[in-house]
């Protein structure tokens, strides 16, 4: 089924703990789904718990089911 | 003003830093980002908090952490983290965000008082100083749970005063000033603080600094409230470094005794 076919070329992964698909499997596309730029300064990413620095987010691959954290700082006590 | 009692000539060392103010103040719950400016400037702060949450689609215009960085030293906080695991992977993804080694880490135990879970603290503490964080832990006021972080690396204890959000002020005045006067670092006053008297007391009580937040976001005036705790905390560190009289039991008169009419 075509449908079977397109889903098998995406990502299915859970972007801040909401199940999401990319059409790429790069950290990139992860934050473009949250609307934040890639040049977004005060912004972390996390997979399966372990941060990953922004120099290596370009080399990082992405695989199914894969939990991505996006984060910033925001008003705190 | 001349700093005389306060400010540079009484600097405040803490993580290897210097800093002229005694006063840490968190950025939430103000009634809108230009009061909560107006506050931190007026409270003359050089150091405030900040919380790591999941992104949101919708943007407030300029982010707050680039707003506040060029003028404070941020400090990222761990709030409502329950877990060793939870807490430690916030501080480090603060840590990239913000680019800070410094963390105020807070495990909490219970979801009604806001109590630290010490066991877990001390644990997360342990970790994250080992990582070369600069860790300062919202903890409990009793010497052995405030000694143990101290052991495993904390730049400072951050006991509460009362419960988070509470404006109850120093409920056990003694604990603070027996844990004052052994912590083997500095003992940094964190929630419960309602006005200025309490930030006195503590200062006066041999604190090294307060952390305040909803006493000045959620006052009336948060810019008057700020003012007022950057004046109660220079006064009450003032008091202490004069050295206060011992409490008497019986009246002893000010007056001379001597050369009364009449005698």
């Amino acid at each position: 089924m075509s449908d079977v076919e397109v889903d098998t070329q995406s990502l299915a992964v859970f972007i801040n703990g909401t199940a999401a698909r990319l059409a790429e499997p790069r950290i990139a596309a992860a934050l473009v789904q949250c609307g934040v730029p890639l040049t977004a300064k005060h912004v972390a990413v996390a997979v399966n718990d372990t941060v990953v620095p922004r120099a290596m987010w370009p080399s990082t691959t992405l695989l199914d089911g894969d939990r991505i954290e996006i984060i910033t700082a925001v008003a705190g006590g | 003003m001349a700093d005389s009692a306060n400010g540079l000539s009484d600097p405040f060392s803490l993580g290897g830093e210097t800093f002229g103010s005694r006063l840490l103040l968190g950025t939430a719950g103000y009634p809108n980002r230009g009061t909560m400016l107006a506050a931190l400037a007026e409270s003359q702060t050089e150091m405030v908090t900040l919380a790591v949450r999941r992104v949101a689609l919708k943007s407030e215009g300029e982010s707050l952490p680039s707003l506040l960085s060029g003028r404070y030293r941020l400090l990222p906080n761990t709030a409502g983290c329950f877990t060793v695991r939870d807490a430690v992977l916030t501080a480090q993804l603060a840590r990239e965000a913000l680019e800070t080694p410094w963390i105020k880490l807070e495990l909490i135990g219970d979801r009604e008082t806001l109590y630290p879970d010490i066991v877990q603290l001390v644990s997360a503490a342990e970790q994250l100083v080992r990582e070369g964080f600069i860790v300062l832990p919202y903890c409990t006021d009793d010497p052995v749970s405030c000694q143990r972080l101290a052991d495993v690396g904390c730049a400072a204890v951050m006991p509460l005063a009362a419960m988070i959000g509470s404006g109850r002020g120093i409920l056990n005045p003694s604990a603070l000033a027996h844990l004052c006067e052994r912590s083997p670092v500095p003992v940094i006053v964190d929630a419960g603080i309602g006005t200025a008297s309490h930030a006195t007391l503590a200062m006066e009580l041999g604190a090294s600094a307060v952390l305040a937040n909803t006493a000045v976001a959620r006052a009336d005036h948060p810019i008057r409230m700020a003012a007022a705790l950057r004046d109660g905390v220079r006064a009450g560190r003032a008091a202490r470094l004069a050295g206060r009289i011992p409490e008497r039991d019986f009246a002893d008169p000010s007056s001379p005794e001597i050369g009364m009419i009449g005698s």
